[in-house]
C-alpha cells in the first residue's frame, strides 16, 4: 500500500498512525506489517482472502484519517566515529568532498526522526540527515557488519543492532544495545522517536561497553 | 522426556512455522526452511502443525533418547541410522529409551526434520519457538544446537491420530523455481527481464536462512539500483548493484533498498529451503492466478493426508 511518493514527515505520520492503530486492532488474515518510508507491506495468511483484507485495511485507514500518532520520545545515541569503527567514512569523504571531522560534526547536527524499524530486528531507519552526507550503498553488501555500527545509505542513516550482512556505509559504532530481545517493545529506539547522535572517545566507548556487560 | 545431542551437525536449529506479528519491529517470521516437510513430520507423529521440530542442514546430528518416543524424519533424505540400522524417512517410528539416532550427510537436498510426538519444547519467544539466528532469538538461546545440548519434549493435550504412512513418497525437484512479477518489474527492460529466465543460476556459499545469493546472468535496472526502502516479503528476488540476484529467505530482512524484480511463489518456497551451495536451477515466470492455485493445491494436499 502506497501512502506517499517521497520521504516526508507527513507521510511518516500517516504510516505511524495507521500501524499504531493496526497493532491494537489487528485485521484477520494479516500476519505481518512491514512499514517503509512511503509504503506498507502486508503479509497475509496463506488462506486469507485478498479482496476482503484490502477492504479491511482501507477501512482502517479511513478510521484513523484524523488521528494523531503517539508522542515522540527523545533518545541520545553515543557514537565512536571513524577508524576501524567506521570503515567507510572515507567513502563519505569521497562522495561529499567534506573532511572527516566535518562529516562527524554534521552527522551529529541532524534533526533526526526514526521513520520505521526494518531490515533486521530493531534496525532504525533514521531520516533528517544533512543531505551533503548522501552516499550510495556499497556495490556488494558486506557479509558481516559489526553490532552497533552507525551507517549511511543514500540520504538516510541507521544503526545495526546485531551483526548481520549489510550494504550501508559504516561511519561509526555505538556501544548501546539498540534492540531488547527479551522485551522488544521496550527497545531503546522505536518508530517515531527523535534521535540525537553524540561523538564519544575510544575510552568512553570502552567504558560504556563494559557497563553494558557486552 | 527428551533427547541429548551427542554430535551436532552443520547447522541444526529448533524450528516451527514462524514468529508472526513483529515485522514492524524488524523481526521476520523465520520458521522452518521447508515448512511443508515440517508440517508432514508433525502429522506423522500426531502433533498440531505449529509444533516445533529440529531442522538439520546438509550434515545431521547424533542423538541419545532419554525416554521412549515416537518420531518421524522428513524433508530431504539424509543417511540415517537407529542403533546402526537404517531408519526410513516419511513415516512414524517408535524409539526406545537409550536408543541412538545418528543422522549423517544428505543424499539429496539441504535440509531434513526430526519431529517428535509432543514437539520439541523450548521457551516461547514472542509467541514462537523458531530460532532466528541473525538476532539470536528463539530455539536454544537463539543459536544452533551443539554437543551435549539437552532438549525436552512437550506433551499433547489431546491425542491426534498420527497419519500412518504416506501413499506416495514426497520428492522435491529444485530444478525449476516458479516466480511472479515483483513490484519493481517495470524497472527492468525486456532484455534484462529475459536474462533472469534464460539460463540457470547457481547458489553461492554466501547463502543461508536469511537469503540465497546467486551467480549467473547479471541483471541491470533501467533506473539507479537503489529505491526508497520498502517492505521485503519472503521469497523476494532483489537485484543489487552488481546485478546478481538475492532471494530473501525465512530470516529475511523485513525491508530493503534493492529493487524486487520477482517473487518466488508460495508453493515453491519449500524448494528454496532444499537448495544447497553449488546447486543450479532456473527461474520460470507464471501468472498470479496460477501461483494462487498452486498454493491452494499444496494446502489441499496437506489436508488430504489426514483422511487417507
Amino acid at each position: 500500500m502506497e501512502l506517499g511518493h517521497e520521504i516526508s514527515e507527513s507521510t511518516h505520520k500517516k504510516i505511524f498512525t495507521l500501524i499504531t492503530h493496526l497493532i491494537h486492532n489487528p485485521i484477520q488474515g494479516v500476519v505481518n506489517i512491514h512499514p517503509g518510508y512511503t509504503s506498507m507491506l502486508f503479509t497475509l495468511d496463506k488462506m486469507a482472502n485478498m479482496d476482503d483484507t484490502i477492504q479491511a485495511v482501507e477501512n482502517s485507514l479511513d478510521m484513523v484519517q484524523n488521528s494523531e500518532p503517539p508522542e515522540a520520545n527523545s533518545v541520545e545515541v553515543p557514537v565512536l566515529y571513524g577508524g576501524n569503527y567506521g570503515k567507510d567514512i572515507q567513502r563519505v569523504v569521497q562522495f561529499s568532498g567534506l573532511s572527516e571531522s566535518e562529516i562527524i560534526r554534521r552527522h551529529q547536527s541532524g534533526n533526526y526522526l526514526v521513520y520505521f524499524l526494518g531490515f533486521s530486528p530493531g534496525f532504525p531507519y533514521i531520516g533528517g540527515m544533512d543531505q551533503d552526507l548522501t552516499t550510495p550503498r556499497l556495490q556488494t553488501p558486506r557479509k558481516r557488519v559489526p553490532q552497533g555500527s552507525v551507517a549511511i545509505a543514500g540520504g538516510q542513516t541507521g544503526i545495526y543492532p546485531f551483526p548481520s550482512p549489510g550494504g550501508w556505509n559504516l561511519i561509526g559504532r555505538t556501544p548501546l544495545e539498540i534492540f531488547n530481545r527479551s522485551n522488544p517493545k521496550n527497545s531503546l529506539i522505536q518508530m517515531g522517536d527523535r534521535v540525537q547522535f553524540k561523538s564519544i572517545s575510544k575510552d568512553e566507548f570502552d567504558q560504556l561497553m563494559e557497563s553494558n556487560g557486552t | 522426556m527428551g533427547l541429548e545431542v551427542l554430535r551436532a551437525g552443520l547447522q541444526s536449529t529448533v524450528q516451527d512455522q514462524g514468529r508472526f506479528g513483529y515485522a514492524h519491529l524488524g523481526v521476520s517470521a523465520s520458521g522452518a526452511a521447508d515448512n511443508f516437510a515440517l508440517r508432514i513430520g508433525n502429522m506423522l507423529v500426531g502433533n498440531p502443525k505449529h509444533f516445533a521440530g529440529i531442522e538439520m542442514t546438509i550434515i545431521g546430528d547424533k542423538y541419545r533418547f532419554k525416554s521412549d518416543a515416537y518420531i518421524a524424519l522428513t524433508g530431504s533424505e539424509f543417511e540415517a541410522e537407529l542403533d546402526n540400522k537404517p531408519i526410513p524417512f516419511w513415516q512414524g517410528w517408535s524409539i526406545k529409551k537409550e536408543q541412538i539416532l545418528d543422522i549423517h550427510f544428505t543424499k539429496t537436498g539441504a535440509r531434513c526434520y526430526l519431529c517428535v510426538t509432543g514437539g520439541i519444547n523450548v521457551e516461547d519467544v514472542m509467541g514462537a519457538k523458531t530460532t532466528h539466528l541473525t538476532s539470536g532469538m528463539g530455539g536454544v538461546h537463539g543459536r544452533i544446537l551443539k554437543k551435549l545440548d539437552e532438549l525436552n519434549f512437550g506433551t499433547l493435550d489431546d491425542s491426534i491420530q498420527p497419519v500412518q504412512k504416506l501413499n506416495d513418497s514426497i520428492t522435491t525437484d529444485t530444478k525449476i523455481i516458479r516466480v511472479t512479477k515483483g513490484i519493481h518489474w517495470s524497472w527492468f527492460n525486456n532484455n534484462q527481464k529475459n536474462k533472469l529466465f534464460q539460463h540457470q543460476y547457481q547458489v553461492t556459499d554466501l547463502s543461508n536462512r536469511m537469503g540465497l545469493r546467486l551467480i549467473g546472468n547479471a541483471i541491470n535496472s533501467k533506473k539507479e539500483s537503489e529505491i526508497i526502502t520498502v517492505g521485503i516479503p519472503l521469497g523476494a528476488i532483489q537485484i543489487p548493484g552488481d546485478g546478481q540476484p538475492i532471494v530473501s529467505f525465512v530470516e529475511h530482512q523485513t525491508t530493503g533498498g534493492y529493487p524486487i524484480i520477482a517473487n518466488v511463489i508460495s508453493a515453491d518456497l519449500r524448494k528454496i529451503g532444499q537448495l544447497k551451495p553449488e546447486d543450479c536451477f532456473q527461474f520460470e515466470l507464471i501468472g498470479f492466478g496460477a501461483a494462487e492455485k498452486l498454493k491452494v493445491d499444496q494446502e489441499i494436499f496437506l489436508h488430504s493426508l489426514h483422511h487417507d
